[in-house]
């Protein structure tokens, strides 16, 4: 399974190389080959006797996160959209991308997409789970800004990017506090442990973290924002990433988690009332749109809702209605975008407003839509399969048994709110239809004469379409052998089989349908009077506005701030810097009592040479400060470096007082040799402000250095290691000399490394006089 | 006499934080010259001081002084030279082309 997984992603790096033959041959009839492949090999495992399938292959088994794939129903559901789809959208793109685009770029961000979509939804390892929705996200924001050179399409992947990754580290948030909880990575584990996590007090947090990186993904109220704006992405991509495929990755986060959620009131409140607001809300918005891809994207909005609110009901029926509906969705959602990339492409124009009476001109593509509109609409006609799952949706929002009076209340809510927003549904269906093909033709609009698109890029959504009419006719076929299978693995229990009909009787379901056919068809003819509402509601209530003011707030704000300290002057950093150490080691210092301990027992005794070595170093040293001339302070200095060197020879350090002596010798002879070209030394022009922080910070540094010496000389916390420096300097170093066989033998390596650094100065050295003297030359 | 020493080098990591804060490139310098002579100071007091013979093996001898802190500092003193000396003839470069030493007027132009 790992193979079919990576393969996208390994196959990816060969994309430049055969981009460079892409004037002779299109590079996407090698891509198609890829999803075509992993589709044929997980369709075999499709049939009613199929049971889960699990492979684990070792990644980082230390932290216990592993490649861990497990195939069960609802990711084999999911494994064949993206390939199935992938299959038809790569198919369609060669003849919706031009051979003079960049389609190296293309195909590498979709098959990366392709991998990443895989490894979603067939990780059990919810780190590795976690690594992979983040790959999509990135790859979403790639392919979003695919035409980088227009702003729209920045403006887009960054919104998406922004939303979905913020949703993405809250979920990571919920998955770490699971496997901290269960003390395991699997999710199949942590299922078996729901006891664990409904007793550990931290169920709430969990079901937040994960709701909010499901919703940012699966783009549901307060956050659908970013996907009408993520339409800026080339058509193949909107349909197959941002309505077929990675804004399900949402639902199906909810599904796979369902288990461990599902006995929790909340869980059921929270999901239920975000996917009914998205669904009522965006359907609503729908039909204001004049963008094709507008409307359709708010479709999907509105359809992710539905699904969303399906699974928060959680019983058996509402569950299998959503695994229905995601394939379904898929399955008419993706012919409709394939649609308006072809009315794109063969107009010229997006723009519902300047489109109509298309129906003569596009004959193929009029019919193709329409089974895509209607099946959406939920008109109740047997070989549409947008009925089967639209009622099916109303019979589970039909719930009855709750507790608390919020969920009652809530329950009894949602059949209105459904039908309510499924009018909408069904209005924004004909409106696209209608809107496009039929009505007064407007050719001087459009800046082509439009014609029919040709027959390549129809095989894509009329495999599409046949797939709406094919489950419309016979929707058992994919019942037992796929959905069965889904709807057992998001409930974690066996389902009861029952077949899809087309016809059950006048039960409330049936009515429901009616009345949104009813109605929607009398809002849809009396369109113009009533739209005039939509500036009423929303009115200004705008969250675009309200994302982009955040952003700029930000940007300003973090822009002043950082300005506001990083003003090129390395004194000033250096201020803080010491402030910062000073403060905080002082703190942790005398709040954890580290200066508590200080004794005066144990320690060497004071001798009359010391002292004076040590009362000339420090005269020498406060000197430096008020000296003005450069000559006294060079020598100055080194009289500080000779005393070292003395005082190594009275703590008997004789390798040290040598290395002392020669490198201070040294370093006076280069100080003077760059004495003479260094200007003479200022007096301290500064003011008293300045000078008196400059004290401070001086003594507080000096005196956190010498109280924290102390107070780790008084301490005994650990035994000494140089023991056993002094027992193995022969046995294993052969020497005797115990210093030079610590660094040439036991730490060579840092002595390796030591000349390395001085060889590269030397090299620096070299360099900076040689350049000078090339110019000089010159 | 360890505390002693400690305070010696709190009195040089205190001249040596001044001087690196002051602006000409000279005086930077000096400063990290003293800091490092002050780490170690520390580094050398942190092994106990005068216990015992130079860590030379001998058979008359019971007690060595520390050796570790020692080949610790005989590591940082040849780095400290190191650095030294580049900073030198990073400063003298840096003043010869900008024409002064002052760590103010070197700053990037939309800070001014």
């Amino acid at each position: 399974m790992i193979f079919a997984v990576l393969l996208p992603l390994v196959l990816a790096l060969f994309i430049p190389f055969l981009s460079k033959f892409k004037e002779k041959v299109h590079t996407g009839i090698f891509v198609v080959l890829i999803p075509l492949g992993i589709f044929l090999y997980f369709v075999s495992f499709v049939g009613n006797d199929f049971s889960p399938i699990h492979h684990t292959y070792n990644w980082i088994p230390s932290l216990n996160i592993n490649f861990d794939f497990y195939l069960d129903g609802l990711s084999l559901l999911f494994v064949l959209l993206i390939s199935g789809i992938g299959t038809l959208v790569v198919f369609y793109s060669i003849y919706y991308l031009h051979t003079s685009e960049n389609l190296g770029h293309f195909y590498v961000y979709l098959l990366m997409f392709m991998s990443a979509m895989l490894g979603v939804v067939l990780s059990d390892n919810v780190f590795v789970l976690y690594t992979f929705w983040e790959l999509t996200s990135i790859s979403s924001f790639l392919l979003i800004g695919y035409w980088h050179h227009r702003e729209r399409s920045r403006y887009g992947a960054q919104k998406s990017m922004l939303i979905t990754v913020f949703g993405g580290l809250s979920m990571l948030g919920g998955l770490v506090l699971l496997s901290v909880i269960t003390g395991t990575t699997s999710i199949r584990s942590m299922i078996d442990q729901v006891d664990v996590i409904a007793s550990s007090g931290y169920l709430p947090l969990i079901l937040v973290f994960i709701l909010l990186g499901a919703f940012t993904k699966s783009a549901q109220f307060p956050f659908h924002i970013w996907l009408p704006d993520a339409m800026e992405a080339p058509t193949p991509v909107s349909a197959y990433l941002h309505s077929a495929t990675m804004v399900k990755a949402g639902i199906y986060l909810v599904a796979r988690f369902s288990p461990i959620f599902v006995d929790y009131e909340w869980f059921f409140i929270t999901v239920s009332l975000v996917g009914i607001i998205t669904l009522v809300w965006a359907s609503y918005m729908a039909v204001r749109q004049t963008d094709l891809k507008g409307i359709l994207a708010f479709s999907t909005v509105s359809q992710l809702g539905m699904i969303m609110a399906m699974l928060g009901f959680g019983t058996e029926a509402a569950v299998f209605a959503a695994v229905f509906h995601i394939l379904n969705h898929a399955t008419f959602k993706g012919s409709l975008f394939m649609i308006a990339g072809i009315i794109d492409h063969e107009t010229g124009t997006r723009d519902i407003r300047k489109l109509g009476g298309l129906l003569t001109f596009m004959p193929m593509s009029a019919t193709l839509a329409l089974f895509g509109t209607f099946s959406m609409a939920g008109v109740p006609l047997p070989f549409l399969n947008g009925f089967y799952s639209k009622e099916l949706f109303f019979g589970a929002t039909l719930l009855n048994e709750n507790s608390s009076s919020i969920a009652s209340f809530l329950s009894a809510a949602i059949p209105y709110l459904a039908v309510f927003g499924s009018i909408f549904t069904f209005v924004y269906s004909m409106y696209f239809f209608f809107g496009v093909f039929t009505g007064p033709k407007k050719l001087h609009l459009l800046t082509k004469k439009p014609h029919e698109a040709p027959i390549g890029m129809l095989i894509s959504p009329v495999v599409l379409v046949l797939g709406v009419i094919i489950i419309g006719l016979f929707p058992n076929i994919v019942n037992g052998s796929l959905l069965n299978h889904a709807a057992q693995a998001v409930r974690n229990s066996t389902v009861q089989y029952t077949n899809i009909h087309y016809w059950h009787g006048f039960e409330p379901q049936f009515i429901m349908s009616l009345i949104v056919v009813g109605v929607g068809l009398i809002l849809f003819l009396t369109l113009k009077k009533w739209s005039n509402i939509y500036s009423i509601i929303p009115g200004k209530l705008n969250l675009n506005k309200l994302y982009d003011k955040i952003i700029n707030k930000t940007d300003d704000y973090s822009a002043r701030i950082t300005n506001s300290y990083m003003t090129g002057s390395l004194k000033l950093y250096m201020s803080i810097i010491l402030a910062a150490i000073i403060l905080f080691s002082f703190t942790v210092m005398i709040t954890t009592g580290g200066f508590n301990n200080i004794t005066f027992d144990d320690l060497a005794e004071v001798e009359i040479v010391d002292i004076s070595i040590v009362l000339i170093m420090v005269l020498a040293a406060i000197c430096t400060i008020f000296i003005n001339n450069k000559l006294s302070l060079i020598i100055i200095t080194g009289i500080v470096g000779f005393g070292i060197s003395l005082l190594f020879v009275v703590f008997r350090a004789p390798d040290l007082a040598l290395t002392q002596l020669v490198v201070e010798t040294v370093s006076m002879a280069l100080f003077l040799l760059a004495y003479y070209h260094l200007p003479e030394l200022r007096k301290r022009e500064e003011t008293v402000g300045s000078s008196f922080t400059n004290l401070f910070l001086a003594i507080g540094t000096g005196a956190l250095i010498t109280m924290v010496g102390i107070a780790a000389h008084s301490s005994d916390w650990f035994k000494t290691i140089s023991d056993y420096f002094v027992e193995t300097s022969y046995t294993l170093g052969g020497g005797n000399n115990i210093v030079n066989v610590i660094l040439v033998d036991m730490r060579g390596l840092d002595t390796l490394f030591e000349i390395t650094v001085l060889g590269i100065a030397a090299l620096a050295i070299y360099g900076l006089i040689k350049v000078r003297k090339d110019k000089e030359a010159e | 006499m360890e505390y002693i020493i400690l305070l010696l080098a709190g009195i040089l990591f205190a001249t040596a934080i001044y001087n690196l804060l002051q602006k000409q490139l000279l005086r930077i310098i000096i400063g990290t010259v003293l800091i490092s002579h002050g780490a170690h100071l520390v580094i050398l007091t942190m092994g106990k001081l005068k216990r015992g013979q130079p860590p030379i093996l001998d058979e008359s001898v019971a007690d060595y002084t520390d050796p570790l802190p020692q080949a610790l500092i005989l590591t940082s003193i040849v780095i400290s030279f190191g650095i030294t000396s580049l900073l030198l003839v990073l400063s003298y470069r840096t003043a010869k082309e900008n024409n002064t030493d002052n760590m103010e007027e070197m700053r990037g132009e939309s800070n001014e």
